[in-house]
């Protein structure tokens, strides 16, 4: 079970009227690469990772949660107070006439979330590659969300974001290590 | 000496390219990278520069800004 805390990990603040943003912050929603993604990929491949690491996969997924909730924040902030106009110009009236101004998990394209985004092999190091790639993938992303926006406020939200992915990197790197269980062996050659 | 997270590369400009040429692109190579188990007792930033950061240790640091306005 979980323990929620009805507040943001991280604040975020949207300083710019850009619904188009909010398109594009979509891939970071519903995107294969995206929070929703990572936590229910995570959450569901460390039932049968090694119990050495269970707690690490257990912890990022929760975090991924509390990202997918920033992520929801700026699409919402940035969408709520649009005219129809206004979303029609962002290319967001597809996205109205089927779902009006509510949130759905799809990536900056429109493409539905599909659960074969994600991967659980059930070899160790199978899946912590897959994870570490995974955060590499949303590093990137979130690096080209911050070149698509001069709004400060949000780049701050999302570099904050950024730097999460890469702990969570160093995180997946070290169960790998931590698997490969070679570490302080002496070694002859 | 800093240590650069950023690496330089310079792509081949064709004769004939339909485009202005970017002589210079850039990838990020980010500190996990370097550190593959992290070492105890490294120094930390206060809560509240770390809460801004995004992380406890500056080694974890990785700074990234926005090329928007910036390309050649």
């Amino acid at each position: 079970m979980w323990v929620y805390e009805k507040k943001l990990q991280y604040p975020v603040r949207v300083s710019k009227c850009d619904p188009h943003m909010a398109k594009l912050l979509l891939e970071q929603y519903g995107g294969a690469d995206g929070e929703l993604a990572a936590a229910l990929r995570y959450l569901n491949q460390r039932y049968t990772i090694p119990d050495k690491v269970i707690g690490l996969l257990n912890d990022i997924g929760t975090e991924e949660f509390a990202h997918l909730e920033m992520i929801a924040t700026m699409v919402y902030k940035l969408t709520k107070d649009a005219t129809l106009e206004q979303l029609k110009a962002a290319g967001l009236d597809p996205h109205y006439v089927n779902h009006d101004r509510a949130l759905f998990y799809q990536n900056a394209a429109g493409d539905p979330w599909t659960a074969t985004y994600i991967q659980a092999k059930g070899d160790p190091i199978a899946d912590l590659y897959e994870d570490i790639a995974a955060e590499e993938k949303a590093r990137a992303t979130y690096q080209w969300l911050i070149d698509m926006t001069d709004d400060v406020d949000l780049q701050d939200s999302l570099k904050f974001l950024r730097e999460r992915e890469v702990v969570h990197s160093l995180r997946f790197r070290e169960a790998v290590e931590i698997l490969k269980d070679d570490r302080g062996t002496k070694k002859f050659f | 000496m800093e240590f650069s997270q950023v690496r330089v590369y310079h792509p081949f400009v064709g004769p004939f390219d339909p485009c202005p040429p970017i002589l210079t692109k850039t990838y990020q190579t980010p500190v996990q990278l370097f550190i593959p188990f992290q070492p105890p007792n490294l120094p930390q930033f206060n809560p509240q520069e770390a809460l801004f950061k995004g992380t406890l240790w500056p080694a974890l640091y990785s700074p990234y800004e926005s090329k928007w306005g910036k390309e050649q």
